[in-house]
């Protein structure tokens, strides 16, 4: 098979940068949380990657693209995936980088109160059997593909199943201790706004491999993917700091932060289908979104520190049922039919029948065999302290 | 002896600290403090909720004077420069020492301080 050099150089490039997104993670994570849980945060993102790619070698992979076992640790690979230029590790390479977001996202919305090894087996299960599932309907030829349904880049197979991961794991873990107290909600603020700062600046930059990427070619539509993803993305933003401004008297960064990955999580279904202006009015709608979802699951006494349940869960639907209203010739604009919106849906209900009931399954099961929360007493010391012996920040030389 | 615990507003500290020294006061201890009075605290938002933050970074200072003459020197060098006449200026305390060595030569009281 002839590999086209540009196309490879190019995915490989795409796939670098959206495994950098684990930084990107792990930095926004990190700032996100109190100060005595950073080590526990950054360490958790940081071996996501080891086990996304181990789970993904392994199982994950084989099932997405083969359908079977058939290639368990990539062992039958061909040199080159049937309608791409690109041979077949680079194309695995890519996709792992994927699955790992998937897991990443788990990961903030259980801080701060999660057993560090709850988590490590979470995510490999994750990414080994739940992500596949969603994975190969989607993207592995499978009846959703068939069926019409678009979701480009992942809002629906990576946004959405690490968010319906996650919120199954908030609901199972249960809130941090003092944030819902005598039917008041109270703020846990965040340690560090530069460092989640960094880590959005890191997963903006990866998203411009995440979608673009997604082509797996380089080709005409690359530019408009990348044009449609930012648009997407400073459109929520800039929703969520008036929206902030408005309420608060002031624009509320954390909500801004959040803002610009809840535009770049909605736009990832239908970057390259629609123009740039409809790429616009899905971060518009994913400002509101994330503005008001925060505060809605927090109602709902569920405790998410980061926002990753608004961000990528409902980002991820709303910006996935967005394709059947705005998708060139085939939304309901264009044609006049509601039948890519039903296509649509169908993907966001495929996607919550099974991978939330999954999920809440493994957590229980995990919360059963081995306990899913830290002691209070640790979680009052920090996780830093208590799950890892170590602390982030040691300002003098004390000990 | 007496010690000069003074609880200010953090910008507030250079300001002291020369006028200190013009005073011929020429040594101080600063720790950071959180804490509140009458100046109660603010508000502040994080990611969509507004919380109260109760403490209000402060700055303390503890000078040790040898006698009367210098105590109000120390006073006056505070005074005059932690006074804006708002409210949240702080407070200063004034405790009885009952002795002072210098490690480094075992001397006391008024000559190690």
């Amino acid at each position: 098979m002839e590999f086209n050099l540009v196309d490879t150089l190019w995915v490989l490039i795409a796939a670098l940068l959206v495994f950098f997104m684990n930084a990107g993670f792990a930095f926004l994570e990190a700032g996100f949380v109190r100060a005595k849980n950073t080590v526990n945060v950054l360490a958790k993102n940081f071996i996501v990657f080891g086990l996304a790619t181990l789970a993904f070698w392994a199982i994950g992979y084989t099932l997405m693209f083969k359908g079977n076992f058939s290639a368990v640790f990539f062992s039958d690979y061909k040199s080159g995936v049937e309608g791409l230029k690109i041979p077949e590790m680079v194309f695995f390479f890519f996709q792992l980088a994927f699955a790992a977001t998937a897991a990443s996202i788990v990961s903030g919305a259980v801080a701060e109160r999660i057993k560090f090894i709850s988590f490590i087996i979470f995510s490999l299960i994750l990414v080994a059997f739940i992500y596949p599932v969603i994975g190969m309907a989607t993207w592995g030829g499978g009846f959703l593909y068939k069926y019409g349904f678009i979701d480009f880049a992942g809002s629906t197979v990576v946004h959405s199943v690490g968010g319906w991961a996650a919120l199954a794991g908030i609901i199972v873990l249960g809130a941090r201790k003092g944030k819902f107290k005598e039917g008041k909600i109270n703020a846990i603020p965040g340690h560090s706004m530069p460092l989640a700062t960094l880590g959005t600046f890191i997963l903006w930059l990866g998203w411009f491999g995440f979608n673009p990427g997604s082509e797996l070619a380089f080709d005409e539509k690359v530019p408009l993917i990348a044009l449609n993803t930012n648009l997407a993305g400073v459109s929520s933003m800039l929703v969520a700091t008036i929206l902030s401004w408005i309420k608060f008297k002031k624009p509320d960064f954390g909500m801004i932060l959040n803002g610009l990955l809840a535009g770049l999580v909605a736009i990832t279904a239908g970057c390259a289908d629609v123009t740039p202006v409809w790429a616009s009015v899905i971060g518009l709608l994913a400002g509101f979104v994330v503005f008001f979802g925060i505060p809605f699951f927090e109602r709902l006494k569920l405790d998410d520190p980061v926002g990753a349940t608004s961000v990528h869960l409902l980002n991820g639907m709303i910006g996935t049922l967005m394709v059947g209203v705005f998708a060139v010739d085939k939304g309901l604009i264009d044609s006049g039919s509601f039948s890519q919106i039903i296509k649509q849906l169908s993907g966001i209900g495929f996607t919550f029948i099974v991978v939330f009931p999954a999920s809440l399954l493994v957590w229980f099961l995990l919360k059963l065999v081995m306990g899913m929360r830290v002691s209070e007493k640790e979680e009052y010391e920090g996780l830093d302290y208590g799950e890892m012996g170590y602390e982030a920040y040691i300002l003098d030389d004390k000990r | 002896m007496k010690m000069i615990v003074a609880v200010v507003q953090p910008n507030k500290i250079s300001e002291i600290k020369d006028a200190l020294n013009a005073a011929g006061i020429e040594r101080l201890t600063v720790l950071d403090v959180e804490g509140y009075g009458k100046q109660k605290g603010h508000t502040e938002i994080f990611r969509g909720r507004e919380y109260e933050v109760l403490f209000t970074r402060k700055t303390q200072i503890e000078v040790v004077v040898k006698n009367e003459q210098e105590k109000q020197a120390a006073l006056d060098a505070i005074i005059k420069t932690a006074r804006t006449g708002n409210i949240g200026d702080g407070k200063i305390f004034i405790l009885p020492v009952e002795e002072v060595i210098r490690i480094r030569t075992g001397e006391k009281n008024e000559e190690a301080i």
